[in-house]
């Protein structure tokens, strides 16, 4: 059961990865992530099923994941479209476009086939149990990709995106196109929510057009309990958190799921629960600073006596 | 260094609220000149500022900078050799990162690679610039910006800006939401800066004593054209009260025209 929690928190901390770079970074609350996770799962699904190797796979769907950012992002530059909308549009052309990568199929079984986890299992069994194998490969997968990206954001073009986020104005006015840094920023974005979809899908042995409704959210959700864990100004920090909020979302919904119906809850109520865990969170975080205000306040009262 | 040829930028063009805001405007600024502004409200001077840097593109006329004719060129674009301070002090910096970060997308212009330029040079460097602010800011360089105050902010936009070598700088007020102290500060700053790094200046300013009292130009805008241009002795010769008066002179020359205008 641990073992479950932390494999699924991990596989879909990737997504938990750009939908935090999107809302957080470059603050472009962007719903392409809904239309691009499935993109992933049905390319990657589409490919293995070939009999494409496994890692140009993975490529291809970083690519495809690229792209549909790309065009969110071309949509809101070129038409002044806002983000929001943006993002809707292109996840509802997905929706047509990952139906036509199916071959006009709603879903994709992967269960015969010869995925990337399944091939990493195999290559360990007898020596490690099958969940500590898919643990560790998926911890392995994340790191990569999470230093890769720690290491992106030092750079002098991934500073500068962490800069449009929060004043856009000071990009433009260090003579750097802020169109194309919105590119690049909610491309990289939905390459990794493609990627975390790529892996869901081998994960749980098939791809679904469907199994993109609510990503978004669930993302968001988890990057606000991640924000409640600790504090810091570290980009290394700042996406550890997210993968642990990542995991610990996915624990919450794991005890939705099994002890739920002690309250006459199904899993169909779990998108009902996230919402409300994203309010819940809201609402604590809307305190605190309300609290810590409170605190400066009496203090400042004290230094007035 | 700069000319502005028969410059105009009309707001809603053809309707009712149809508003010149740059109107004409010919202006022709030499290498290393410092051109204080002053003007009333809607007087153009924001607006003019605007065109110049591209941050809108002029109804008629041209932008020419280094010779270069940069009417149609993006702001980003224009942004490599021309500085630009607002009023706001945080339109500067990126408040929710770390100084040495701001400093390090500042540190150059232009498009930015994948290549990590902070290292410990760099740092050392940030530090000696910083120490000259004597703000105490070479010891916060991982301190985020966002918890500097506004003067410290406005000095360390005004380094920033500086360290990246622009030909021109344009100054929009940049002392006007400080506090006088700061205000004072912040200005003789960028006076060192102008004469250490012999940087041609525009400032727009509502302190006429300031606009009289700093550079070796002055224009005096008034419904989005320049009405006085004056520079040299006779800048350094004015005080308050002749411009005060030139002011007055000249609107009521406005006003004797709105009349003849109006009167058949």
């Amino acid at each position: 059961m641990l073992e479950g929690i932390l494999v699924e928190g991990l596989i879909y901390s990737l997504m938990v990865l750009g939908v935090f770079i999107t809302f957080r970074i470059l603050d472009f609350p962007d719903l392409t992530v809904d239309g691009s996770f499935p993109l992933g799962a049905v390319i990657m699904a589409v490919l293995l099923v070939k009999g494409v190797n496994p890692l140009v796979c993975l490529v291809l769907v970083f690519a495809a994941g690229f792209a549909a950012g790309t065009v969110t992002a071309l949509i809101h530059n070129k038409l002044k479209v806002p983000n929001l909308l943006a993002g809707i549009l292109t996840m509802t052309m997905l929706y047509s476009v990952n139906i036509r990568i199916l071959g006009n199929r709603a879903n994709i079984p992967l269960l015969r086939t010869k995925t990337i986890l399944s091939q990493v299992i195999g290559a360990a069994s007898g020596i490690i149990p099958e969940g500590i194998t898919l643990l560790l490969f998926m911890i392995f997968v994340v790191a990569v990709v999470k230093l890769l990206l720690d290491l992106f954001f030092h750079t002098d073009l991934g500073l500068t995106l962490g800069a449009l986020g929060c004043n856009e104005q000071m990009v433009i006015t260090q003579g750097v196109n802020p169109e194309g840094l919105k590119i690049i920023g909610v491309g990289i974005s939905n390459g990794l929510v493609a990627l975390s979809g790529a892996f869901a899908a081998q994960y749980l042995g098939f791809a679904d057009v469907n199994m993109g409704i609510g990503t978004v959210v669930s993302g968001l959700a988890s990057v606000m309990i991640g924000e409640f864990l600790f504090q810091s100004n570290k980009i290394a920090l700042l996406t550890l958190r997210v993968i642990f909020g990542s995991i610990v979302f996915k624990g919450i919904m794991y005890l939705g799921r099994y002890y739920g119906y002690y309250i006459k809850m199904t899993p169909n109520d779990l998108k009902l629960i996230t919402g409300i865990l994203i309010i819940i969170s809201l609402i604590i975080s809307k305190n605190r600073e309300k609290l810590s205000l409170l605190r400066k306040n009496n203090k400042k009262g004290g230094v007035m006596k | 260094m700069i000319q502005l040829t028969s410059l105009s930028k009309v707001f809603n063009e053809g309707t009712v609220n149809e508003n010149r805001a740059i109107h004409n405007v010919n202006l022709s600024v030499e290498d290393g000149e410092f051109v204080t502004i002053i003007g009333s409200n809607g007087a153009g001077k924001t607006t003019l500022f605007n065109l110049i840097s591209g941050n809108m593109f002029p109804s008629a006329g041209k932008v020419v900078i280094n010779g270069r004719d940069v009417t149609k060129d993006p702001e980003y674009k224009r942004a490599v050799y021309v500085g630009r301070i607002f009023q706001n002090p945080t339109l500067g910096t990126a408040e929710t990162m770390t100084l040495e970060d701001n400093m390090t997308i500042a540190h150059y212009k232009g498009c930015k690679g994948l290549k990590k330029s902070l290292n410990r040079k760099l740092r050392n460097y940030f530090k000696e610039q910083l120490s000259e602010l004597n703000m105490g800011l070479e010891n916060r360089l991982k301190d985020n910006v966002g918890l500097f105050s506004g003067g410290q902010r406005q000095a360390l936009t005004l380094l920033m800006m500086v360290l990246s070598k622009p030909d021109l700088i344009l100054l929009d007020e940049h002392t006007a939401a400080l506090d006088p102290g700061n205000a004072q500060m912040i200005l003789d700053l960028t006076l060192k800066y102008i004469n250490e790094y012999r940087l041609t200046a525009m400032m727009i300013t509502h302190n006429m004593s300031n606009a009289i009292a700093y550079g070796n130009r002055l224009l005096m805008m008034d419904g989005g054209e320049i009405i006085l241009d004056i520079s040299g002795t006779e800048k350094q010769n004015t005080t308050k009260e002749v411009l005060v008066e030139k002011f007055a002179e000249i609107r009521k020359k406005n006003l004797a025209n709105d009349e003849l205008l109006l009167s058949p």
